[in-house]
Parts: C-alpha cells; structure tokens; sequence
C-alpha cells in the first residue's frame, strides 16, 4: 500500500552494490515453454492488487505464456529496491516514491500506469470545519510520513500554509483510531481501505455505524494536488533486451485483461483475493475492488496508458513541495528513460484485437455497503 | 518424592495465580480507569480504558472462537482465529527453533574461539556488539534481498528461511557474550590444576570450562530465545513474510478500528510462542541439572 523507509534505501542500496554478483536471471528462466515472471508488490495481498491476482488465477498471464509468481510487500519492503537489485522483473509502486528511487540509482522504468487517480484522502469530522486545505491550518494533522504525505503538503503549500508551523503535523498509525478519538483532527486514508475503516466503525453515540455525512474528505484529484499512484516499473537494463521487452508487453496484456476482468466482475475478484490469504472482511474487500476499480476506470487514454500531463503535475509537485524537514521528493526532472507507454500501446493492441474493453467508458461503480468490521 | 511433587503442584498453582492476577489487574484496570485514560499536563500519564484500546478479557478469548474473516465465513471455510493462530505459531515456531538453534551454536563457537585466543576477543568482541546495533529495519530487507539469490544445495531458499536468520542474528549475541564470560569463570587455580595434569586446551574445555559455565549458559539461552522470537516476529513483518504470527499481528492491527479483540489474539499468540521457547530452555536447564547431580 505505501510505507516506504526512504532512509533505509540508500543503505540498501549500498549494501546490494557489494552483494553477490552472480546473480541468476530469473526473466530468463524458461520452465517447459513458459517465462517465469515475479512481480513485487507493495504491500500484503488486497483488492488494490486484484488485477494481477485475477491474471494468474483466470489464466490470463499463461494465455501470454507467462508464470507469474506474486510476491506480496512487507512493512520494509521497498518495491523498487527489489526490482533494482533483480529480485523481482516487475513492480507495483507509487510514482512519486519510485522517482526518489531512481534519484538514488535504482535503474527502473516505468511502463504502464494503472491507476488513473490518487485514492488519497485527508479526512476529518464534518463538524470540525475542514472544508479546504486552508482550514486545516492550526489543526492536528495525521499522516503517515515515508513519502506519503507530499499531496497533503502541496495542498497545504497551494492553500498559503507552512506545513511546518502552520499545523501540527501527527505520525498515523496502521488504523483509523486516532481520528475517531479525536486524537488528531484530520487524518489521512485511502479512499479503498483507511475510509472504509471509519465507515465500519460504531458511533458510540448513537450506535449505529458513522455515516460518510460523519466526516468531511479533502480529495486531492479535486484539488488538483494529486500525484500518480500503483505503477507498473521494470529493471531499466533488462528492458533493454529485446526478448525481456517481449516479456513486459506479455506481462502487460496479462495484468490488464486482469484489471478488465475486475471491473465486470468485482464480487469474484474479492473472492480470489480472499483465496489468497487476505485477513480483512468481505465487505470491507468488496468496498475496496469498487474504490480500486473507480481509480482506474474509466480509462480515457486506454488502461495502464500514463497520461503526460498528469505526469507532469506528478513531477512538478515532487520537484517543489517541501516536506516538514525542508525536503523535497526529487531534485532534478527525471530524463527520459523514466517511462515509456511503448509496451502498454502494444499490450493494449493485443487486448483490443481480443474484443476487450480497454477503456470501460461505461463503467459504473457500485454501491457498496459496509456492514460493522467490515464483515 | 513428596517434596518434589509438592513443590511442582506450587509451581502449577502460582503459574495459574499468575495469570489470574494478570486478568484481573487488566479488568481492574478496565472498570476504575478512564475511558479516556488520564492525562496531565497534557500527556497521557494512563492509557485508555475504553473497549477499542482494552477489550474485555472474556471479548478476546471469544473472538478465538469466531471465524478469521468477518462475514466470510463461506469464503474460507469459516476458519476460527484460535486455529489460524495456533497454525500461525508452529510456523513461527519453525523459524525460531533453527534461529534459536544456530544462533546459539554460533554464539557457543565464538565464545570459544574468544576464549582461546586473546587476539581474536580483543578483536572480535567489538564487532560482536557492534553487530546488535544495526537496526533490523535496515537489516531485514538486505537478508530478504540476498536470500532471494541463495539456495541450499537444489532446495531453494525459502522466506522463512530469511526469518530464521534474523531470528539467529538476534540470538547469537547474548549466548557469545555470556558462554565466553562462563568460559572464563574457572578460578586461576582450577586452570593450573589441569595444568598439572597435564590436560590439553581440548581437556581443559571439556572438563573444566564447559561445566563451569552451565550457570552463564542457561540465562544467556533464556536471552537468546526471546531474542529470537522477536526476531523472527519483527523479521515477518518487516520482509511480509506470510503464515507467521509476526505477520498475523500486523494484519490484524489493521482491523483495530473496529475489531480491537482481533488483534489481542495474535498478540496472545506471540506471548505462547515466547512461553513455549521459555518453557524448553527451562526443560534443559532442569535435566542439565539432574544429570549434574546424578
């Protein structure tokens, strides 16, 4: 999901550059007509992965002839890192993070960007008077650091506030606890998950469920701070191989069928997530494929393709914005070799002379009903 | 034999006592504490009381009982925490009996090596504590990465494998630091007389240094187990190494919102692991001393 420990990378980095050199090529390695392929994800199997799940499960990545094995993300697990070092051939990351990767040296290229939209939220009690990034100023403001915090900060910046006097700024932990006490004023929450989380919890007042009327949520697609999310990156040297190119435009057209097959059936993708082990409730998990499916439907562009101009706005923020301590996300424009949409026109080719929908223009998204724990 | 069988009921009794008084403190605590803990001045001098921070002792035990997955229960078959917890254990436990296992073995071969050469503990030593300093953080994804290009011969290197070494990392430091304290324990006199004997550093070891230092060894074991399921706790959820309770308790955390018993069951989970590799190094020590005393 996010959680990135930005100072453990350089030294992970360090220590990688004086590992073992022989490393096998895993890309490479052909099992009985088949590539074998693992992808790193970003944190523990959940609906914002239902995709790739769905591609392994309903066969869509052994169509392309492709094995892929799904390796799930850790509290320290650092995606990019992981795709830097040739531990995995592919990975789930945020962009801006990623950037700062590559600042460091990670040689990784972005090659299709899934979601859309951000499904960041900064959410707080409607009755405390947070109608705009400008309110929040002399608020206790939660948010989970570690490079997840920079959209909250530029619509801070935007709003005329000093993130670092104007709020008090609170380290959030894993659960939604400290808003609902009151802890904090305003908390941060994906709209797929942490949101959830609020809406499944009882109001001691009155019993019942909070309501979304409960709560007021500063979007940062409408503010216009929102930075690109969940990415496809691969290893910059190995898609310099024609046969491991192959292998991305296979891997592509596999996890985008995946992404089109969770849009027309959400139930069953929560239920193969389910399958695979994840610990959170089913409607919680059926409220999560609907958020994850809004990010990314509808597709004006074609799924997975990075639109340029939300690109831009993605690197200028991560070029201006500081963070509490005077930093900002990266320092200098990416060059060139940072993404290409080379691979996802051609997996989108392959789907679209398949009869899939790659744009789902006629998506709608369901209403989903929480129940108490997201049972 | 009555005294002894006297003092093992005792033992059985203030165990359960001790439990008991635990439970109780915990729902004392409950019933005159404030529900929004107390501060002063500004900072939370008492934690909260309220349900969500401290659910009932009775909740807890209950939710072993429930299905893992709220309103899945015909995904999965309906699994009952106290299951998936129990499963979750023995994995664990897996991982924390071969880091237990080697890092003890490392710890004892340090020591001795420490012991024998003067020049290998002066140098040695520093980075043996050095060692402890590293923050796992930064540790657990380096081994995670290098695992991931290790195999054992043609069985490939499994992620628990990487947990285990963490695990053992942990371990090895207190069974170095104290076994080479223990190894050193002989009196000067005691030396000599071996000396006498003209016994050879082999002899010496066996028979004078290696006993005299069972009274170093079975406390720095006790360290060393807890040392390494922490380490293979921490290890699971910093590599999201899946099956383990260390990745049980941050899943479950996250569902701290709205089902604070969930995540005591994982936690009393990690606490039965700790008792269990407690429970076995005061097994050993017990027939170590039998044996002694035969």
């Amino acid at each position: 999901m996010r959680r990135m420990i930005g100072g453990a990378l350089a030294g992970v980095l360090a220590l990688a550059a004086c590992g073992t050199a022989d490393e096998p090529d895993t890309a490479g390695g052909d099992t009985g007509g088949t590539t074998a392929v693992k992808l790193q994800l970003q944190w523990f199997v959940q609906a914002q992965f239902a995709g790739y799940i769905a591609a392994v499960d309903k066969g869509f990545y052994r169509e392309q002839g492709l094995d892929v094995q799904i390796l799930e993300g850790g509290v320290d697990i650092v995606p990019q890192t992981v795709l830097a070092q040739g531990q995995a051939d592919f990975a789930v990351a945020w962009v801006p993070k990623a950037l700062a990767s590559r600042e460091q040296g990670a040689g990784i290229t972005e090659i299709a960007q899934v979601f859309q939209r951000s499904g960041t939220y900064q959410v707080s009690f409607a009755d405390s008077g947070i109608k705009a990034p400008a309110d929040l100023k002399g608020k206790k403001v939660g948010n989970w650091g570690f490079g997840n915090e920079f959209e909250l900060f530029a619509a801070m910046t935007k709003a005329g506030l000093d993130p670092g006097r104007d709020v008090t700024l609170v380290q959030q932990q894993f659960d939604m606890q400290a808003l609902l006490r009151r802890d904090i004023d305003a908390a941060q929450a994906m709209s797929y998950n942490e949101y959830a989380q609020l809406l499944e919890a009882k109001d001691p007042k009155t019993g019942a469920l909070y309501q979304p009327s409960d709560f007021t949520v500063l979007n940062w697609n409408d503010i216009g701070t929102a930075m690109l999310q969940d990415a496809v990156w691969a290893n910059s040297e190995k898609l310099r191989d024609s046969a491991f190119q192959d292998t991305a435009v296979k891997f592509l057209t596999g996890s985008l069928k995946g992404w089109a097959y969770c849009r027309d059936n959400a139930a069953e993708c929560r239920d193969l997530v389910v399958k695979r082990g994840s610990k959170l409730g089913a409607s919680h998990q059926l409220w999560q494929m609907n958020e994850v499916n809004k990010l990314v439907w509808p597709s004006p562009g074609g799924v997975g393709v990075l639109d340029e101009t939300a690109w831009k706005q993605t690197v200028d923020l991560a070029l201006t914005t500081k963070n509490q301590d005077g930093q900002t996300v990266i320092t200098k424009q990416p060059e060139a070799a940072a993404y290409t949409n080379e691979y996802v026109q051609k997996a989108l080719d392959a789907l679209k002379a398949e009869g899939v929908d790659v744009n789902g223009t006629s998506f709608q998204p369901t209403t989903v009903e929480l129940k108490e724990g997201g049972a | 034999m009555r005294g002894v069988a006297g003092r093992r009921a005792r033992t059985a009794v203030t165990a359960v006592a001790g439990v008991l008084l635990a439970v109780a403190v915990w729902e004392l605590y409950k019933w005159v504490g404030a529900d929004d803990g107390t501060s002063v001045l500004g900072v939370r001098v008492l934690p909260r009381a309220d349900d969500a921070a401290m659910p009932h002792v009775l909740d807890v035990l209950r939710r072993f009982g429930e299905p893992e997955l709220a309103g899945g229960a015909e995904l999965d078959q309906g699994q009952v925490v106290g299951l998936v917890v129990l499963r979750a254990c023995l994995f664990t436990l897996r991982a924390v009996a071969v880091g237990f296992g080697v890092g003890a073995l490392v710890g004892l071969l340090l020591a001795v090596a420490m012991q024998r050469f003067r020049v290998v503990e002066r140098g040695l030593l520093p980075y043996v504590v050095l060692s402890q300093t590293v923050p796992l953080i930064a540790l657990a994804p380096a081994i995670a990465g290098w695992g991931g290009r290790l195999s054992l011969g043609s069985y490939p290197w499994q992620p628990w494998m990487s947990v285990a070494t963490i695990a053992a990392y942990l371990a090895f430091f207190p069974v170095a630091v104290g076994m080479l304290r223990g190894l050193q324990s002989p009196p000067p006199v005691a030396e000599e007389l071996m000396h006498s004997y003209a016994a050879g550093w082999w002899h010496t070891l066996v028979k004078l240094r290696l006993p005299a230092s069972t009274p170093y060894l079975f406390p720095a074991l006790r360290l060393a187990g807890a040392a390494a399921v922490v380490g293979a706790v921490v290890g699971e959820i910093s590599t999201g190494t899946r099956g383990g309770i260390g990745r049980l308790v941050i899943e479950y955390s996250r569902e701290a919102t709205a089902d604070p018993a969930k995540v005591y069951t994982a936690m009393l989970g990690a606490a039965l692991l700790g008792l269990v590799v407690a429970g076995a190094v005061g097994i050993a020590e017990l027939a170590s001393n039998r044996r002694r005393a035969t």
